[in-house]
């Protein structure tokens, strides 16, 4: 069958199984917007090609699907760089086709060309400049087995025009479609270990059982490997608690007895505290980020360290494992559930009465906290989240943007099923949270999704809301208004001196209500306690369109416990009424 | 213009002969902080398809480690051996063009064939020498061809080969991570 490339792109599109590509054409990329319109794929257009590939990421965050944006060259490309390296730096899967200007005017300083593939090598996991369209079966189908298989991570398919327009010699092509075995071929250098060294699991399973302070330490990586299972088993065999990070929120249920919640600069005192003291990390798909370690030199200075990670960069980069294994977490967890069951099970587990005794100690002492609004005040950022939380279904999905409100939400909220929590962990995007809704609604429709926001974030990606009005994504946006970049403000708060710099954003302008219904969403404001419930439940039986509520909070509130930048982990300040001498 | 053996390692990579690998891997040395010492690529011999890749890195071990890590992870990149220098031959080859008018010219042919050297070009009062030795080796051509009058001097990158060790060769597969 004779095929142009754009018909052999959107095809191979099809057999790989991508249903929605979040996208926006342009002059390079337009051969390949022609088919789309005989394709049952989905496409939603959206308004900036930033908002395609954040939309790409929510998706491919609830589902495991890898997330499929398209956008044409030069200035559409360079759009999607801070989504492709997001999704890189929290190996997200992701493929993203970019238009290029015809190969032969490739390096002529062409319009709206540019070097996609040399500005995205260093924020994707690879990427392609696409010459023929022979190639382009087999091109598609190993951008997908990249993105998909060991670290997931975003792949880009950079493609020149007449590669793809018809009638071009470059763009004819016989059709093929490359099987599994061809496509492994055809990467030599691309064979992701997943199973462990039985060995090394064997040891690991030792080290478990002399433990009597153990902590296990979650990362993104188990939910990346459909691990959650396994990890609660476990859990649960051993009886050892688990601390999930902010990508791993999720993973463990929040209700369960031996959660310990999120660790790290905000995470609660418990599970900071819990790692640090701990004699063993069982670290499970976590890269021992800085927002975790604190002060590498004096992270959890008695622990020894198990370390699984499909990754072998990350074993080693920041703290030298005792026993590190390379695969897959679920394979991992698995075959190590079996050696500890071999050595004797949860009989042959020592005894850790006293760990838990001090466990719940810290838990009873030090729980997250807040002080209420006295009258007259702005609304409290967490008593708006714990409304939110305890009107909406047990498995809504909640996506954030980056700061305050971000902290917030991963620290109130209860997150007791996996795939429920889209932020953006690594690269920190402020704007992340309303296209990455938009795409976790399309990718979940049945789920209701949150989008938490702050009103500095809301401003960078808002218009994406048209996008959700317009093909009727109902996602429902709650701004926590306080008319600051609240985390920096909170930062020159404690350690500028209060000297306030570049922070004041204005809670009035936009008016956020008006904009909202200038989109095609419903808009309301929320300014006095009274009102939070019921403006909440409107919003949560709205569900033919997008919702807003505009929150205004007090712009003092601080985000409690932090660990002040560049500190030891023993460092951690706990909210001010749970301070020694308050 | 030479490192000293404990200074420096020698990275071997195998990479896919793909237009744009060079700039992967050279790019993840500059996105990491590493500075390249030298590098030299040609086609394997045996499969067309792929290219060898000779980089020679100034830095401590440990965080060779991680480059070596990194660098493993390019999807082109399909073997990395780290060659010790005491476990290794290294070869370089310079071409270098000496002033060498009729009264001296015995000599510098002299000194060429101590070095186990080809003249390759003669004009009227200069040489063009070839010596492909090991890079020490090439420091001291360099120097005692000096004082006649250098007009120009390359050097390639060096390539390496693992010793040929009677008892345990060291050679390190970098890729064998467990």
């Amino acid at each position: 069958m004779q095929l142009n490339g754009g018909q052999a792109l959107i095809k191979s599109l099809e057999l790989e199984g991508v249903e929605v590509i979040f996208g926006l054409p342009g002059g390079a990329i337009l051969p390949v917007y022609d088919p789309i319109i005989d394709s049952p794929m989905r496409h939603i257009l959206v308004r900036h090609e930033q908002g395609a590939g954040h939309m790409a990421e929510g998706y491919a965050h609830v589902t495991g699907r890898p997330g499929v944006c398209m956008v044409t060259s030069g200035p559409a490309a360079t759009n999607v760089v801070t989504p492709l390296c997001d999704a890189y730096m929290d190996s997200i899967p992701m493929v993203c086709i970019t238009g290029q200007v015809a190969y032969g005017a490739i390096g002529t300083d062409a319009f709206q060309e540019c070097d996609t593939t040399g500005i995205t090598a260093s924020v994707t996991k690879h990427n392609y400049l696409v010459t023929d369209a022979k190639d382009i079966p087999r091109i598609i189908r190993e951008a997908f087995h990249i993105a998909t298989t060991g670290r997931p991570g975003p792949v880009l398919v950079d493609i020149p025009k007449d590669v793809v327009a018809p009638n071009t010699p470059r763009s004819e092509m016989e059709w093929y479609w490359p099987s599994d075995d061809d496509i492994k071929a055809g990467l030599p250098g691309y064979r992701p270990t997943l199973k462990g060294h039985p060995k090394k699991i064997k040891e690991a399973a030792e080290l478990i059982n002399r433990s009597v302070r153990p902590v296990i330490y979650a990362g993104g990586g188990i939910l990346k490997a459909r691990a959650a299972e396994a990890l609660r088993e476990l859990a649960e065999l051993t009886g050892i608690h688990v601390v999930t990070t902010l990508m791993a929120r999720g993973a463990f249920p929040d209700d369960h007895e031996l959660a310990l919640g999120m660790p790290g600069m905000h995470g609660n005192y418990t599970a900071v505290t819990a790692m640090q003291k701990s004699d063993l990390l069982i670290a499970l798909g976590s890269r021992f980020d800085d927002r975790v370690t604190g002060k590498v030199d004096g992270f959890a200075p008695d622990a020894k360290v198990i370390h699984v990670d499909i990754d072998p960069a990350e074993l080693g980069k920041v703290r030298v494992p005792d026993v590190p294994i390379v695969g897959d977490s679920r394979l991992v967890i698995e075959e190590l559930v079996k050696a500890i069951r071999d050595l004797g099970g949860a009989d042959a587990q020592p005894d850790r009465s006293k760990w838990k005794a001090t466990l719940s100690g810290w838990q009873e002492k030090f729980p997250l906290t807040y002080d209420d609004a006295e009258p007259g005040e702005g609304l409290k950022p967490q008593m708006v989240l714990e409304t939110i939380r305890d009107s909406s279904p047990d498995d809504t999905i909640v996506t954030s943007g980056v700061g305050q409100h971000q902290m917030w939400t991963s620290q109130l909220w209860k997150f007791n099923h996996p795939y429920t929590w889209v932020n953006s962990g690594g690269l920190g995007t402020m704007g992340f949270s309303v296209p990455a809704a938009i795409g976790a609604k399309v990718g979940r429709p049945d789920a209701t999704v949150w989008c938490i926001d702050g009103d500095g974030c809301f401003q960078m990606t808002a218009q994406e809301l048209t996008t959700a009005s317009i093909e009727r994504i109902p996602i429902k946006v709650a701004i926590l208004n306080n008319g600051y970049l609240g985390m920096v403000r909170q930062w020159q708060d404690m350690f500028y001196d209060e000297r306030f710099s570049q922070v004041r954003l204005t809670q009035d302008l936009p008016d956020y209500k008006m904009w909202a219904e200038s989109m095609g969403c419903v808009g309301f404001r929320v300014e006095s306690p009274e009102e939070v419930q019921a403006t909440v439940d409107k919003a949560n039986e709205i569900d033919d369109r997008p919702v807003v509520i505009d929150f205004r909070t007090d712009a003092r509130e601080n985000v409690f416990p932090i660990i002040p930048a560049g500190q030891n982990n023993d460092a951690i300040v706990v909210h001010p009424s749970q301070e020694p001498n308050s | 213009m030479t490192l000293r053996d404990h200074q420096h390692h020698t990275l071997v990579v195998l990479v896919e002969n793909k237009a744009g690998v060079l700039s992967r891997v050279a790019g993840l040395f500059a996105r990491r902080g590493f500075n390249i010492f030298s590098l030299a690529v040609a086609p394997t011999t045996e499969d067309e398809s792929f290219n060898r890749i000779t980089i020679v890195v100034d830095v401590e071990s440990a965080p060779l480690e991680q480059i070596t890590k990194q660098l493993f992870k390019l999807v082109n990149v399909v073997k990395i051996s780290e060659l010790d220098p005491r476990d290794s031959v290294e070869r370089e080859l310079m071409l270098a063009t000496v002033r060498a008018e009729a009264s001296e010219r015995s000599q510098v042919i002299e000194l060429v064939d101590v070095f186990d050297g080809t003249i390759v070009d003669v004009g009227h009062n200069e040489l063009t020498i070839s010596v492909s030795d090991s890079p020490e080796r090439l420091d001291d051509v360099e120097e005692l061809l000096r004082p006649f009058g250098l007009i120009e001097l390359q050097r390639t990158g060096r390539v390496a080969l693992p010793k040929l060790e009677r008892n345990s060769p060291r050679l390190r597969n970098a890729s064998k991570v467990s």
